[in-house]
């Protein structure tokens, strides 16, 4: 097989080397760190955490990408690479990706949802539902065999998922035990009491909370469609895991694209005053005066032209969706970036007249050097905050824009692609609700998590909350 | 005051020609009418001639800035730029693809588009600031702790749920309105009830949070304790200082959009099946008519600035510390 890098895996695997990197810094610099154990000591965020990094998992799964060998045909040598592009995620879940129906099918459903016309073995016709092809297909008498098969296989993810929480559980535990020299009852009972600094408890309970779900999803996965199939027959689960990976490409990528120019000109702006900062803050007010979408919509429809009249420039399909999802991230990243900018702005003004900025310019430090060693780290709460706080705005911006048919190419598969097709479906008698909850529910617990991560951060590195917290101690004490 | 208006509106013109010239670069050189027509007549099998012809019916067919051949004052404006772009600057707005009239549609379009954005805006701020406050005179205890969590968890939905579910349970399950459509008059009252309820439940989530922790900053500034202090009850502390106080910071902030009420909801409208601006927009934009997606950025940053500019004289308002000069 033949490695395929995208741009956005490229951009992907980038932001996992500089978040290791920055761990790496950090873990060395008490002063950094301190702020991060608060981080640690929040409960709701560990949990929020550990549901992310779930998200994450399944997300960096589908951005390894690669193009299959084709297999050799009639007894010659392979002629090449397949032109479909793969990730380890599709290999994952290759036989969900194979199981196609012929059309709508319900959840755990072991018939088709609409009545074909069927030969009978005696050469008569009916109008009935047909068997699936792959849900329930193992079932040799499914009124009686269906309810038992389900719950048996409900039983046996739940089992699974207990031994796997109890496995890591107890590796935690030995773990902590060891680390504090204590013996493991006394490590358990710390733990679970919430007498850690870091919220341990919190990620254990989560984490058995997470196996209980996908423990039995995984074992029905096996013989049925746990979240039905859509109108051309795809299994819904598996849609589902693949927009996850979009969801995050946009919600990351989009401000990390622009934060260097954000970062870069708010300091400047704000540090060298002047006819730098007329210019800086006519561009972004220019920019911000053309309301969002418009602007989205203007610069998208561009990019599909040129990329309609160039298809040369593409080897493969997933490359060109590829682009207009990387164009997509740095259009809205373009609309994003002017608050960030202005804040940074705001703030540089305001350290410009600390004593230590004057300190390093009156030993002679060159602009250039104040802004990078003084200013730059005293503003980097401000742009960690904006960065985990947009996430969850660009996760659902997403799917708007896709329903306007701005967002990512109908060929990507993604929360509002996936919403897009399934909202005509509700008009249909019956309901096919499936794909639409499945979407929903997904991109709700995914957006859930990153808001209550980024409130943990925000509490614990915005300097106006801690004072807050503050008076909000003493007014409670005071009560 | 006066000077200082005419001064604003006076900076105000380097950012639309900015606007204007960044529309331009996008619609005209980044893509040429070539490529537009060739979108527009179909990728492939499209003659030369034909690319022609669909130039030359919508005035395409000049050169962008500069009409070498053209005499006098002409060599300027028989340009794409003055055509196409400049005339924006007195509401020209020209013709759309289908050939009507866009400054017609805009004027038509206004009204079902403040219907539905104007009772939204003005019931989401009476909403939102009255449970807000709710919150902060019950900071701190457990009403407070899970109305800040059903805030997150509201803010997490998908505005799109808010759109198809309600209309699935109202309009088809319980069948109180009509799921879509649009009526004069009167008679639009049943078209505009359940959009606007959506848009509000929509924006309870984040709009509350916010304000609670504006209520709350005002809550721990020393004129409230000197208003405690002189014995006055929490319900008047919280209704005549703080809310006051509070309010200043919330209206100078949602001033900025009123302005932008005339381009109604994009997404709610065309959900709903709305003859306004928003469901305008979405159509050209999936129709890839671009003359009209171009009037509608410059109307949208005009708008935009007028609401800067309201903001700013708002401050002096609301606020008699603020002096503009």
């Amino acid at each position: 097989m033949m490695p395929v890098v995208l741009w956005t895996d490229a951009l992907v695997f980038l932001l996992v080397a500089a978040a290791v990197g920055a761990g790496f810094y950090i873990r060395r610099r008490e002063y950094l760190l301190a702020s991060w154990r608060r981080v640690g000591e929040s409960r709701a965020g560990m949990a929020a955490l550990t549901v992310l990094l779930a998200f994450v998992a399944v997300g960096l799964l589908d951005s390894l990408h690669y193009r299959a060998r084709l297999e050799a045909v009639g007894g010659k040598a392979a002629a090449g690479y397949s032109t479909e592009v793969r990730s380890a995620l599709d290999a994952l879940l290759q036989p969900l990706k194979a199981a196609t129906e012929r059309t709508y099918s319900a959840p755990l459903a072991t018939h088709l949802y609409a009545k074909e016309t069927v030969e009978l073995p005696d050469g008569s016709q009916a109008r009935l539902f047909p068997r699936l092809k792959h849900g329930g297909a193992h079932l040799k008498d499914v009124e009686a065999g269906w309810g038992r098969d389900v719950a048996l296989r409900i039983l046996r993810g739940l089992a699974l998922a207990v031994l796997g929480w109890l496995t890591f559980s107890a590796l935690a535990v030995l773990a902590a035990a060891r680390h504090w020299g204590t013996g493991w009852p006394a490590a358990w009972r710390r733990i679970w009491r919430g007498e850690t600094h870091f919220a341990w408890n919190a990620v254990l309970v989560m984490l058995g909370v997470l196996l209980l779900l996908a423990g039995p999803v995984v074992s029905l996965a096996g013989g049925y469609h746990v979240f039905g199939t859509d109108k051309v027959g795809q299994d819904v689960l598996y849609l589902t895991l693949k927009s996850i990976r979009t969801g995050l490409v946009i919600g990351t990528i989009t401000t990390l694209a622009m934060l260097p120019f954000a970062v870069a000109l708010g300091i400047a702006a704000g540090y060298l005053g002047g006819w730098v900062d007329d210019v800086i803050q006519y561009v972004y007010t220019t920019l911000n005066s053309i309301p969002d979408v418009l602007l989205i919509a203007a610069s998208v429809l561009m990019v599909q032209v040129a990329i309609d009249t160039h298809p040369d420039w593409f080897a493969t399909a997933a490359q060109r969706a590829d682009a207009r999802l990387l164009a997509l991230c740095l259009i809205i990243g373009v609309t994003n970036w002017t608050g960030l900018c202005r804040l940074l702005r705001a703030e540089t003004l305001k350290l410009r007249e600390l004593e230590y900025v004057q300190a390093a310019q009156a030993f002679g430090a060159s602009a250039s050097r104040v802004m990078g060693r003084h200013v730059l780290p005293n503003v980097m709460h401000i742009v960690l905050i904006a960065v985990v706080m947009d996430f969850s705005g660009l996760v659902l911006a997403e799917a708007v824009l896709s329903y306007i048919g701005i967002g990512v190419d109908p060929s990507t598969i993604s929360f509002g692609t996936m919403i897009n097709t399934a909202r005509l479906e509700l008009a249909r008698e019956p309901v096919v609700w499936w794909s639409l909850v499945a979407a929903f529910a997904f991109m709700f617990v995914l957006v859930l998590a990153a808001n209550l991560f980024s409130d943990a951060v925000r509490d614990a590195f915005d300097p106006r909350v801690a004072s807050r917290r503050i008076a909000f101690a003493t007014q409670r004490k005071g009560a | 005051m006066l000077a200082y208006i005419v001064r604003r509106l006076l900076y105000a013109i380097p950012i639309l020609i900015g606007v204007n010239l960044l529309t331009f670069t996008l619609f005209f050189v980044v893509n040429t009418p070539d490529d537009m027509a060739r979108m527009q007549l179909g990728v492939k099998r499209v003659t030369p001639e034909a690319i022609e012809k669909w130039k030359a019916e919508r005035g395409y067919d000049k050169p962008l800035l500069y009409n070498a051949g053209a005499e006098g004052a002409a060599k300027l404006t028989n340009t794409i730029f003055f055509e196409k772009s400049a005339r924006l600057f007195i509401f020209e707005f020209g013709r759309a693809d289908d050939g009507r009239d866009i400054g017609h549609e805009i004027r038509t379009r206004m009204g079902p588009s403040l219907a539905i954005a104007v009772p939204t805006f003005l019931l989401g701020l009476f909403v939102t600031v009255s449970f807000a406050l709710l919150l902060a005179f019950f900071r701190a205890t457990y009403l407070d702790f899970w109305g800040v969590v059903a805030c997150v968890a509201m803010m997490s939905i998908s505005g799109l749920f808010y759109i198809i579910g309600g209309q699935y349970l109202v309009s088809k399950v319980w069948h109180l309105v009509p799921i879509s459509g649009y009526a004069g008059g009167l008679d639009a009252m049943r078209f505009l009830l359940l959009p606007v309820i959506i848009s509000v439940i929509a924006g309870i989530g984040s709009k509350t949070r916010w304000y609670r922790t504006i209520f709350l900053e005002e809550v721990g500034k020393d004129y409230v304790r000197t208003a405690r202090a002189k014995g006055l009850s929490e319900w008047r502390v919280m209704f005549r200082h703080v809310l006051k106080n509070a309010m200043i910071p919330i209206l100078t902030g949602v001033v900025v959009v009123i302005p932008q009420l005339f381009l109604g909801a994009l997404i709610t409208e065309s959900f709903f099946g709305i003859p306004g601006l928003g469901s305008y927009l979405i159509d050209a934009i999936q129709a890839q008519d671009f003359s009209v997606v171009r009037s509608m950025v410059f109307i949208g940053s005009v708008l935009y600035i007028v609401g800067l500019l309201l903001t700013d004289l708002s401050y002096t308002l609301v606020d008699p510390r603020v002096r503009l000069q």
